[in-house]
């Protein structure tokens, strides 16, 4: 009993000491990061999707250079930053966003929620990616079937080469997708299919699904779990990924060309934003050297300067496709949720 | 005392309505608003169709599935490993409860790494079917069962099942006709938690395999994120909040029916006996098969290197990783976590006590009406879908201050509204244990109301508090929804970073997300030892003695 009473006055102790440790920096004794700046005005906040990743030297750069204290907030990926922008209209809350995709782009720029803003960094490489000017290309990136080159060459079998090959009895069940219903890259390579088949994109799809290829909630199972190759222990040697992944393979795994579609990121400023130039002096920075120089390791993005060299594995083992599979964006708009649902259709009778 | 008891139930529908009323209303109102008007037309529309009625059969019976699930198995775990001495029994008893604080991201790449085809339980061709997600949801929620059904049942006194077996009664008959009926409101609360967790359960379903056309929770993610159609996406939330109310009434009436008035004890536990056996097999199942096996199978995969053992993955903790730069590092985000986690636990004690309080008390008439609305009141969030209440607060709360919303003071707070439930749950059915005649014994002996509290209630509080206290650590800890629309990425909690890690390519990442994982795991796992020994174990406690 006594010595039951004394474990029990230590573990009180202990419990009792992580609890102070703790809350001398929780809500009651306030944290010195998120007080706000004494000007309002110094503060700039942005809205990004959940992989937005910047370097603390970089912020601190910007933050230095510009005399604004950065704030960012990022409640999911680029579908949920595209529904809160439109849910909260006149009360942003934020004074620039970043992460809107060219799936989404055209949405948003006809909501009128952005305010028009051209910046001087602008490189012109980043002529063709520009949609209006209420939007800025910070990155683009390609999203393509990936191959496990290994699993091919052990099982002596071809790699597929066109996206036909793919719906064949042969590739389909080695295939797993993402649903673009949930996904980004599912709905790219959806996409993709469109731009290929034209209205035939269904038959297409129908010939997938009932080969036996496997559908996916998101990116991480295809890549982490059906993968044969990378870090997946998988049976799937045909995954639906980005054309950037194969740098961090190390030549292993490669990409299918002939499924590559364009992703492009944009920037802008909110129309309700308390602080525009803010906004404005940020969407420079993700423009400048340092900034496009930086997105391959933090983001696993290419810059849109062509100026900026890129990471020599990347050179090696993932350049963007020459010719992609791409949409016009104001077509993407305007059919986006009917494609969806009749995908949708098709899933669910699968 | 009377006074006193209405204030409190003032303050808390006050903090829940500013906190969670207030941006579900506001997206609910979005969906049935229009220019000219309320317009109710989505309605009409979205329950016509067959597709509806499929998604809500969906969801209530992979819900009940999973509730059911969790209270056979989690019944005898709770009658062995909380009456018994067993070797290790703290330790299992810390151990079952890990999983409900592990992101889901993380528990489904566990599941699948263990049922997937090349996995070590593969030849079950469980994987991607719906059984392997009631599965999961049942890992998730066993403990919610055990702890509570255990405390409670080792409060019960064992000398009525011993005179009904003096009787003449088997093992069985007494079990069920005295011990069963004893336990009944413990097992209905816990079953009605587990029932609205799984009711609005969104990443593990979507992992390891959403039945056609999905649930619920599923359909209003896709239709507010993808669609933004919020007519639709008003009327599913409107049926999940029916699913609350109805779990609610249903437990309500059950708990009318069998409420004993007990009076808890402390009773030593117990060495094994033969009759034992038939609950220790299916413990043993729960514990090493059921809660164990997935796990280990997450801790192998943590320190398994291309092929070869290595810690590399817990040495990358302390970096934002390999080859990227920039990001919090898994030890800041823990660091975020259980700061989150004290303040959420101490708000939603600070609340939960006096709502147990006014919730037990025997009342009639309008007070008994104000308890129901309490009571529904504090179990609502459990059945609101997260992206609902996520954007909830981008139009309410974000909208009227942007600053506040931004600076992660909310977060705490939201997850106090989500930890609620369960503190309050766990403190109710002790409390309405208590024979009443005792307070009226201490009036009649001239004790003040304030006296009586302190010495009739208290002890009793003090017992359950150590449950409801680590429940809200642990759900706090693993909270996932609201934190991600509240948290700026600097002040990310470790659930979060964990699912940014599994986004991003590259072997570091992956590993890191596995090893932050553990982490998590043995931290919750430490978190509930702890509360386990702070349980006050003699009667004389107060409960200014308990902390």
């Amino acid at each position: 009993m006594l010595r039951r009473s004394s474990t029990r006055l230590t573990s009180t102790a202990a419990l009792a000491a992580t609890a102070l440790l703790l809350s001398g920096c929780t809500l009651v004794g306030g944290t010195g990061a998120n007080e706000p700046s004494s000007s309002a005005s110094g503060t700039v906040t942005m809205l990004t999707h959940d992989s937005f990743n910047v370097s603390d030297e970089l912020i601190a750069e910007f933050e230095s250079a510009t005399g604004y204290d950065l704030v960012i907030t990022s409640p999911g990926d680029a579908g949920v930053v595209t529904s809160q922008l439109l849910l909260a209209g006149d009360a942003p809350g934020v004074d620039g966003v970043y992460g809107l995709d060219n799936y989404s782009a055209q949405t948003v720029i006809d909501a009128d929620v952005l305010a028009p803003y051209t910046s001087p960094n602008l490189p012109a490489s980043a002529g063709a990616l520009t949609l209006s000017d209420e939007l800025t290309p910070i990155d683009q990136g390609q999203v393509c079937v990936n191959i496990d080159h290994e699993w091919f060459e052990e099982n002596g079998v071809d790699e597929p080469t066109t996206l036909d090959d793919l719906a064949t009895d042969e590739y389909a069940p080695l295939l797993a997708v993402t649903n673009p219903l949930t996904s980004s890259p599912g709905l790219a390579f959806l996409v993709a299919t469109v731009a290929e088949y034209g209205d035939g994109w269904q038959d297409y799809w129908q010939q997938l699904l009932d080969g036996g290829a496997k559908v996916e909630g998101s990116w991480s199972d295809v890549y982490y779990v059906d993968f044969s190759g990378a870090e997946g222990e998988g049976e799937f040697p045909l995954v639906l990924s980005y054309s950037s992944s194969p740098a961090e393979s190390g030549g292993t795994t490669g990409v299918l060309e002939a499924s590559c579609t364009t992703q492009v990121e944009y920037a802008g400023v909110t129309k309700g934003a308390e602080n525009p130039t803010g906004a404005q002096a940020f969407i420079d920075f993700m423009l400048s050297e340092d900034f496009q120089q930086a997105l391959p390791e933090s983001m696993y993005m290419y810059p849109v300067d062509d100026a900026v060299e890129l990471p020599s594995e990347w050179a090696q083992h993932a350049s963007l496709v020459e010719e992609p599979l791409d949409l016009d964006p104001a077509e993407v708009a305007t059919n986006r949720d009917a494609w969806l649902e009749e995908w949708n259709t098709l899933y669910e009778a699968s | 005392m009377r006074r006193a008891s209405w204030l409190a139930g003032a303050v808390v529908l006050a903090f829940l309505a500013i906190f969670f009323g207030w941006p579900v209303a506001s997206m609910l109102w979005r969906g049935i608003s229009s220019d000219s008007g309320i317009d109710l037309t989505g309605y009409g529309e979205v329950l016509a169709s067959a597709r509806t009625w499929q998604l809500l059969a969906n969801t209530v019976g992979l819900a009940l599935a999973a509730a059911l699930g969790a209270v056979v198995l989690g019944v005898p775990t709770a009658s062995i490993l909380y009456r018994r001495r067993v070797p290790g029994g703290a330790l299992l008893r810390g151990l079952i409860t890990v999983p409900f604080v592990l992101p889901t991201v993380v528990v489904g790449v566990a599941f699948r790494a263990l049922l997937g085809s090349t996995g070590p339980l593969g030849w079950l061709g469980l994987d991607g079917t719906t059984f392997s997600v009631v599965l999961a949801l049942v890992f998730f929620n066993v403990a919610v069962v055990a702890r509570q059904v255990g405390s409670f049942w080792r409060g019960l006194d064992p000398r009525l099942a011993e005179a009904a077996r003096t009787l003449g009664a088997s093992p069985t008959r007494a079990f069920c006709t005295v011990t069963l009926p004893q336990l009944m409101p413990a097992i209905v609360a816990s079953a009605c938690l587990v029932l609205l967790f799984c009711s609005t359960a969104f990443g593990i379903v979507l992992t390891l395999g959403t039945p056609a056309p999905g649930t619920l929770e599923t359909e209003i993610y896709t239709q507010t994120t993808v669609f933004l159609d919020l007519r639709t996406a008003a009327v599913l939330s409107t049926l999940q909040l029916l699913i609350v109310v109805a779990t609610l009434v249903v437990s309500a009436r059950l708990n009318r029916r069998t409420e004993a008035r007990i009076k808890l004890r402390d009773n030593p536990e117990l060495p094994l006996r033969r009759g034992d056996v038939p609950a220790a097999v299916v413990a043993a199942f729960t514990v090493f098969g059921l809660e164990l096996l997935p796990l280990a199978t997450l801790l192998i995969r943590s320190v398994r290197v291309d092929g070869a053992w290595s810690l590399h993955n817990y040495a990358a903790l302390s970096s934002s990783g390999d080859g990227f730069s920039g990001g919090v590092t898994v030890v800041e985000a823990l660091q975020h976590s259980l700061q989150a986690a004290v303040d959420a636990t101490w708000i939603s004690l600070l609340f939960g006590i006096p709502l147990a309080l006014l919730l037990s008390r025997r009342v009639r008439g309008a007070a008994a009406a104000g308890q129901r609305v309490l009571d529904l009141a504090i179990m609502l969030p459990l059945g609101v879908s997260a992206v609902t209440l996520g954007f909830g607060y981008v139009v309410s709360l974000q909208a009227v201050a942007p600053q506040l919303a931004h600076s992660g003071t909310l977060v705490p707070l939201a997850q106090a509204v989500v930890a609620l439930p369960l503190v309050v749950r766990s403190l109710v059915p002790a409390m309405r244990a208590i024979d009443p005649r005792l307070r009226d014994a201490a009036a009649t002996l001239g004790a003040t109301p304030w006296r009586i509290l302190r010495t009739v209630d208290g002890p009793v509080l003090a017992r359950a508090l150590g449950i409801g206290a680590g429940f809200a650590f642990a759900t706090s800890l693993g909270e996932f929804g609201a934190t991600s629309f509240l948290a700026s990425p600097e002040r990310a909690t470790l659930p979060i970073l964990i699912a940014r890690l599994l986004g991003r390519p590259g072997g570091d990442n992956y590993g890191m997300a596995l090893a932050a994982s553990v982490l998590l795991a043995v931290i919750c796992g430490t978190m509930m030892l702890l509360s386990e020994y702070l349980r006050p174990r003699s009667a004389r406690t107060t409960i200014g003695g308990a902390w």
